[in-house]
């Protein structure tokens, strides 16, 4: 398969609706979409990465309304278990129809609890909208922590937002002041399981957005499925994007292509690598578990 | 008639509830036994006394090395069915019969309960206490479709069943703490919160995006490990899962 996965469409785009768009981390494409299928009656919830009581620390929580979805639009960069709450969902929240949001390793558990629903009963066929993330690797939130406290010298109450790209991790405090880092500093601080992820785009989300390939302030958008199409189509016919096609804007396709081409090939290394980490007594390599093989 | 496959269900040590999940797929079910698979044998819902042939066998339940009868019925399902199943949590594991240690009405002795496997071989688990009814559906239309269907379904089928197949080789022990060996201490963990999400008695909860087992209520019934993506994913059967949702949904209407 292709380093972006299945696709029926890359466009390039950004909401038309302001609320969003001063409150989002690129082009709104997530937080819009869900407000739209919430509206039209295509979910009955989404599960987000909420607000907690410390400073972007994510909590997933169930959205059922735009007010809440604005709550939790813009990227944290650390952890936001949102699996956690899609039994729950159907459960105490008593969704029939569920919008789940996730970075790439999310959305697989997301498609392996609907062909393989093993714990996870009446999840299959409640599934509505699975919406994917970009995602290079992830932080845990003390990493994050040490980066925005100790490499930016910003506290974490004071931030108002942070954002990845050009090569730079940048920290935007209350009152103006902008701190930056090398990315390649950070990678120390990456919690060690993203380096088996073999997936940079959410190859296997309904829809798919990230930065990566767009200008600034708009998304690459990748329409994967037939839900993901109606979805989007529905969403364009309201006017609710303004788009240009992808081969026409800077950096474009190209990029993303190379960065989920790096993503993956390091990662596979990686996972390869870890079949020989030791040595048996008899000199034979000995290795660690690959999580695509076998259990 | 003659296409379809015969599923029994046999009951051991358990609490009958793997065997109201099988009902509980509500017209699923008559769908299932109308064009799929005839029920041969189980608790209440057939007539039948003694364990028939079958293609496959749902085994229910641990196997209690006190009760005679459950041994011979366990081997002899084992004899008369091609694939065997350990369905449910209780068959594949233990489950809460790895905590019995006797002294019950109206049968005291019977203290001594093990998972089916180490009474006899066991090809296929379908772990969690009780199994989804959706899970149950799916390996049954999935054992159709290898044992009756053309060679393209029969790989389909195979690439589905194998990581169901290779965790009855695996072993059988299981609990939250496979979780930390086989997950975290490996360096696979990347906190998504399914195993959280799909335990059935909250044992699990996440302490900043990774998993924190509370092993005085956990069951041992192997959910949280075999849902987990990282204890296993298979990109042939899940990358193509629209197809293999769709044909499911068709199979069924």
């Amino acid at each position: 398969m292709d380093v972006l996965g299945n696709y029926k469409s890359a466009i390039s785009a950004r909401s038309t609706d302001k609320d969003i768009t001063r409150k989002s981390q690129d082009g709104g494409i997530i937080t819009t979409l869900f407000a739209y299928a919430l509206e039209e009656g295509i979910i009955d919830g989404a599960i987000v990465a909420g607000p907690s009581d410390e400073p972007w620390k994510p909590e997933p929580m169930v959205a059922t309304t735009k007010a809440e979805l604005l709550a939790a639009a813009g990227t944290r960069y650390t952890i936001s278990p949102n699996l956690y709450l899609i039994k729950e969902a159907t459960r105490s929240y008593g969704l029939d129809r569920v919008g789940i949001v996730g970075v790439p390793c999310q959305i697989q558990a997301v498609r392996k609890a609907q062909v393989y629903p093993i714990g996870m009963r009446d999840v299959d066929d409640k599934i509505a909208l699975a919406l994917g993330i970009y995602c290079m690797e992830n932080l845990s939130y003390q990493a994050l922590e040490a980066i925005v406290e100790d490499h930016c010298n910003q506290k974490m109450e004071s931030v108002k937002k942070m954002d990845i790209g050009k090569g730079k991790f940048t920290v935007y405090t209350e009152r103006g002041a902008v701190s930056q880092m090398p990315l390649k500093l950070i990678h120390k601080y990456v919690q060690p399981g993203c380096h088996v992820c073999l997936d940079y785009v959410a190859n296997l989300a309904d829809i798919s957005s990230g930065s990566v390939g767009s200008p600034d302030g708009w998304s690459t958008v990748f329409v994967r499925s037939m839900k993901g199409n109606a979805v989007w189509d529905g969403a364009m016919a309201a006017g609710l994007f303004e788009t240009q096609p992808m081969d026409q804007v800077k950096p474009g396709l190209d990029l993303v292509k190379k960065l989920a081409t790096e993503k993956i090939t390091k990662n596979q290394k990686h996972v390869d690598e870890r079949k020989t980490i030791g040595l048996k007594a008899d000199g034979t390599p000995k290795g660690l578990r690959n999580p695509y093989e076998s259990p | 008639m003659a296409d379809k496959i015969s599923i029994g269900e046999l009951h051991l040590s358990g609490c009958t509830g793997c065997l109201v999940t099988i009902a509980d797929n509500y017209e699923g079910l008559f769908k299932l036994l109308d064009d799929y698979a005839d029920l041969v044998y189980a608790l209440t819902l057939v007539d039948v006394r003694h364990v028939p042939e079958m293609d496959v066998c749902l085994v229910e339940g641990s196997c209690c090395l006190n009760d005679e009868l459950s041994v011979e019925e366990l081997k002899e399902a084992r004899a008369k069915s091609k694939v065997l199943v350990a369905y449910g949590a209780c068959a594949a594991y233990g489950n809460i019969t790895r905590f019995c240690r006797g002294g019950q009405w109206n049968q005291p002795a019977h203290e001594s309960f093990v998972p089916i496997s180490e009474v006899v071989d066991v090809d296929l688990y379908i772990p969690s206490c009780p199994p989804c009814p959706q899970q149950v559906r799916n390996v049954a239309v999935m054992a159709y479709l290898l044992l009756k269907g053309n060679d393209e379904q029969k790989q389909l089928a195979t690439a589905y069943l194998t990581p169901l197949m290779q965790l009855a080789q695996r072993g059988n022990e299981a609990c939250g703490c496979d979780l930390m060996y086989d997950v975290i201490n490996q360096g696979l963990c990347m906190g998504c919160g399914t195993c959280a999400g799909t335990c059935p008695v909250r044992a699990v909860t996440m302490e900043y995006g990774k998993p924190n087992v509370n092993r005085d209520q956990c069951i041992k019934c192997g959910a949280c490990y075999s849902q987990c993506p990282r204890s296993w994913f298979n990109f042939d059967v899940m990358n193509n899962y629209e197809g293999i949702m769709g044909a499911i949904k068709g199979a069924m209407q």
